[in-house]
């Protein structure tokens, strides 16, 4: 028998409607690969077997019976961010410790609704605040990736690298994962998958641990474009619970695959050609142009000027957002409580022994550019570039770009525990610099694998476009993966 | 916000020190609890007394990834209390996350409106009074804003030895912060101010305005300065919880700010607490203190914004408020401004007046509804509510009056029975032959034993006319009161052969 792992979700749909699988058994192939796996890879936190035998026995029962969803069957991991009724629900962090919410939040009910299947949490960095998934309380992610010839461990990137590393390393067929400021993109491009994060406002965030509200969106991580696009129909809604969510009809993503491309017009960013960026990851980009113009697509040199401003405005609003959103773990309702000698000392014990490292950098940046004196000229400046930042990609599109492509890393992955990035949160930081304008835009952004470096290491190229229009998106990313083909990590896990 | 000093200093409102007069100067606070079935952001119910965290929603209790959704009930409440005020509504406001912590606080904020405010500047105008004379003084007090926010739960301290108890019932209640200019100069102004915002929110049914509920509560700013002078350092009392209790508490924090000034000291501004049982204000916390909340817009919500139109529509069916009613009661039904205040101070006098006077003489009615049934009320410690007697049962003896069934006397009577036994009075006159005897014959007879018995007194009436009514006594005690009052004194007149 073939690996049922290996199929993607549109083929494993296929099969599970042609009554050639079942669900019970692709969930079952699924749940031995994570037990072989896991332990090298870390990327789940917990898994939830029972669960997801059960969730495929009813998925085989409407299977038969002839009432499908659109994901019956499907086997995908959840970030740990998403709030998942009576399961660990941590955002990987000590602070949330044994919480196990009441609640499903609305993206993931939507998936289970489809006919999902749930195999368990997956790892993330602490609070989705980070670019490497070191941060996690559960330890780093491995990524299945490793460079030609060497055993060192690499990272999967972050906040997703569980979801990443999960989707890479095939121990789910898709899994949900969120993006503030790269946090799909960076690892989707790190592990050779596919990651979209759509407009903001296109998946409901209710349920969602949030870091930053006003650019946390959920969106998949998957094996290839027209996979990413069937979860994201899933996942996406309007919906009352979120009043920033939109009430746009969520069109059928998966028809505009294959779609010429002829009329497309493509734009170029000079801005986004930084100093120190590798020379590889400049050929993938003309490599990608290339591509592009042999399909039909008209290629045009833009300028997003504010662009520069984009990472250290976006340092100040997200933390900004995240000092406030992370004030309510305070030991008192549920979670971690440390004990102390009155409220204000058994609050201190308890943030300091339950959030990590990073986690606090943030909150006491986010606390610094809000406090009184300061409000001006760190977060209501920030707020008015991210509106110059905005305006930038409003004008290119007004001049008829239909979508822009970018490089989506300035690197391809890098070591855990790597010296340089350890030192430097701020050269961590930098790995968010191709992404984070989306995020401050609200746009939508995906990453596509493009090729491998001359180590042998996955790079992917960022197409962003207007909001609402994540069709042509789908619709142009497919080009390149058809131009470019599919990686899969050689297996040494 | 800049002071602007809109009154114009008058030696009836100075408080004399031992260094000359003072002017205390006085701005407000409000928290009122709008009067909703939900939170603001959250389904949960705010039905008082129940069970400690019973009306607690996954919002409430800040449970991770929940989010706020604006009540559009509370939002109408906000903007019909403004529309009352006479204030500026504005169309497009915003709300701030207001960052403390506190175990009663679960968000660790506290979602308020910091820069752009639901409703802006307003006016009240308040009555003072009345003086020795028996006049009221109308004095015009401005609103600086009115605010949309979330209240918070409560902190338990007195519940175990070593633990607070936290009950979030309370958490996520909505509230108005009502904003006064510091337009006040007197404990009674402040007073009349905090019991005209009352009874406009029960007119309009935003805020029951129970303040020993805590559905309405006030912060008073108090400062003093010499007449006319610049505006002085300001205190804060926080949470007064009774109308009494912010008379007594800016009256006691006055006397200790002019005395700390007399004294050659300055004023710390700070904030203050105030004790009802020992009747002063004490220090809570100093400037230096003061907690830096952090404002930042709440990216969870999008900025509030409606159009003119839906204003325009909760204009147009805005009930009458107490100014524009007591004015309709002196014009239209011919009341002294004094009953017409009266009358206007609580939506339900007003309602049980206007109930009883409806086809009915105006006069008459005011004078039983104030006189004989607030009286009675006052009396019994009642409130209207509460009344044992139906505006269709005093109308019903008012009728009787009018009728000449029964007498302005035997109407008192007849109001005691129904206060107390109840019953539709018509059926309780019939039943206890309480009515009035208006035949002459009955009467004559009356008045013809009575003077036969007191020939002296008849004497006497020739030469001093008032002592008929001493006969008209003495015949109204022997008919049981019953006797036409107007008939009996003609009769008793004709045969006295008193000509008037």
């Amino acid at each position: 028998m073939t690996d049922l792992t290996a199929l993607t979700i549109a083929e494993a749909r296929d099969q599970l409607k042609a009554k050639a699988i079942s669900a019970t058994e692709l969930t079952g192939a699924y749940i031995q690969a994570i037990e072989n796996a896991n332990e090298a890879l870390n990327a789940y936190i917990v898994t939830t077997p029972e669960k997801a035998l059960e969730m495929a026995k009813a998925s085989d029962a409407r299977l038969a019976a002839g009432n499908a969803g659109p994901l019956e069957g499907i086997p995908l991991g959840i970030k740990d961010l998403f709030g998942t009724e009576g399961v660990h629900t941590q955002a990987a962090s000590h602070i949330l410790d044994g919480f196990k919410p009441h609640y499903e939040s609305t993206v993931t009910a939507n998936l289970w609704a489809d006919g999902a299947v749930m195999l368990g949490k997956l790892n993330m960095d602490e609070f989705a605040m980070g670019s490497s998934n070191e941060s996690s309380y559960y330890g780093p992610v491995k990524n299945p990736w490793r460079a030609k010839g060497s055993n060192v461990d690499l990272v999967p990137g972050g906040s997703s690298g569980g979801s990443a590393a999960a989707v890479a390393a095939r121990l789910c067929a898709g899994a949900t994962a969120t993006d503030t400021g790269g946090s799909i993109r960076q690892p989707a491009a790190f592990t050779g998958t596919v990651g979209i994060k759509p407009t903001y406002g296109r998946c409901s965030r209710w349920g969602v641990v949030a870091f930053a509200s006003s650019l946390d969106q959920a969106g998949p991580i998957a094996r290839d474009v027209r996979d990413a696009a069937i979860m994201l129909k899933s996942m996406a809604s309007v919906d009352a619970k979120d009043t920033t969510s939109v009430d746009i009809a969520v069109p059928d993503y998966e028809a505009v695959i294959g779609k010429p491309l002829a009329g497309i017009k493509i734009g170029i960013p000079k801005e986004y050609r930084v100093d120190g960026m590798p020379e590889e990851i400049e050929k993938l980009w003309q490599q990608g142009i290339s591509w592009l113009k042999d399909a039909g697509a008209t290629i045009v040199d833009i300028s997003l000027p504010h662009t520069k401003y984009a990472l250290p405005a976006y340092y100040i609003v997200a933390p900004a957002e995240a000092s406030s959103n992370l004030a309510r773990y305070d030991g008192v309702r549920y979670g971690l409580r440390v004990p102390g000698r009155d409220i204000v000392d058994m609050y201190e014990n308890t943030r300091a022994k339950g959030f990590g490292e990073e986690v606090k950098r943030r909150i006491m940046i986010g606390t610094y550019v809000l406090s009184a004196g300061y409000y001006d000229a760190y977060y209501l400046q920030a707020q008015k570039v991210r509106t110059l930042i905005k305006k930038d990609f409003e004008d290119v599109f007004h001049a008829g770009i239909d979508a822009i492509l970018t490089p989506a890393t300035p690197s391809a992955a890098f070591g855990i525990a790597d010296q340089e990035m350890n030192s430097d949160p701020v050269k961590m930081y930098l790995n968010d610099i191709f992404t984070v304008t989306v995020n401050m835009a609200g746009l939508p952004g995906i990453a596509v694998p493009a090729g491998l470096d001359s180590r042998g290491l996955p790079l992917g190229l960022q197409l962003i476009g207007r909001p609402f229009d994540e069709e042509t998106l789908f619709q142009t990313a497919y080009v390149i993966e058809q131009a470019a083909g599919k990686f899969n990590a050689p297996k040494w896990w | 916000m800049t002071l602007v000093d809109t009154r114009t200093p008058e030696p009836k409102r100075f408080v004399s020190g031992a260094t000359g007069d003072w002017e205390i100067v006085i701005g407000m606070e409000v928290h009122a609890q709008i009067t909703s079935n939900s939170k603001l952001f959250s389904g949960a119910s705010t039905t008082f007394g129940a069970g400690p965290n019973e009306n607690v929603s996954l919002v409430d209790a800040a449970m991770p990834g929940m989010l706020p959704v604006i009540n559009e009930w509370c939002v109408r409440q906000a903007v019909r209390t403004g529309l009352g005020l006479k204030a500026q509504i504005n169309l497009k406001s915003v709300f701030d996350r207001k960052n403390y912590f506190y175990p009663d606080l679960p968000q660790g904020y506290q979602i308020s409106q910091f820069k752009q405010p639901i409703v802006g500047e307003g006016t009240m105008i308040i009555s003072v009074g009345p003086d020795k004379k028996g006049e009221f003084e109308d004095i015009e007090i401005g609103v600086e804003r009115l605010h949309l926010e979330q209240d918070a739960g409560k902190s338990l301290h007195d519940q175990n030895p070593t633990m607070s108890y936290v009950d979030l019932n309370r958490s996520g209640v909505a509230l108005m912060e009502i904003v006064s200019k510091p337009d006040m100069r007197s404990s009674d102004e402040a007073k009349a101010y905090l019991t005209k915002l009352r009874t406009i929110v029960r007119y309009l049914g935003t805020c029951d305005g129970n303040m020993d509920e805590g559905s309405m509560r006030a912060d008073v700013n108090v400062s003093v300065r010499k007449p006319g002078g610049e505006f002085g350092t300001r205190c804060e009392i926080k949470n007064v919880n009774s109308i009494r209790f912010v008379g007594q508490a800016i009256e006691y924090e006055a006397r200790r700010q002019i005395a700390v000034l007399e004294d050659g000291g300055s004023i710390d501004q700070e904030t203050r607490l105030f004790d009802p049982v020992k009747g002063e204000t004490r220090s809570m916390r100093s400037k230096e203190e003061a907690h830096d909340y952090r404002y930042f817009p709440d990216p969870d919500l999008l900025p509030l914004e409606f159009t003119q139109a839906y204003v325009d529509e909760l204009k147009a069916d805005l009930p009458e408020l107490p100014d524009d009613k007591k004015a309709r009661l002196v014009s239209a039904l011919g009341l002294s401004v004094y009953d017409a205040s009266i009358l206007v101070t609580e939506k339900a006098i007003a309602d049980y007046y206007e109930a009883v006077a409806k086809g009915r003489d105006g006069k008459l009615s005011a004078n039983w509804v104030i006189n004989d049934l607030l009286g009675a009320l006052n009396k019994a410690g009642k409130g209207i509510e509460e009344s044992p007697v139906s505006p269709d049962q005093l109308g019903g003896i008012i009728d009787l009056i009018k009728e000449g069934v029964i007498s302005g006397k035997i109407a008192k009577d007849l109001f005691e029975i129904i206060w107390n036994e109840g019953g539709d009075p018509r059926d309780v006159v019939e039943s206890r032959g309480m009515k009035q005897v208006t035949d002459t014959g009955a009467i004559e007879k009356a008045v013809d034993e009575i003077i036969a018995a007191n020939p002296d007194k008849v004497e006497q009436a020739k030469a001093k006319p008032s002592l008929a009514g001493w006969f008209v006594g003495q015949v109204m005690k022997s008919t049981g009161g019953k006797a036409n009052p107007q008939v009996l004194s003609d009769l008793v007149k004709a045969k006295l052969g008193i000509t008037e």
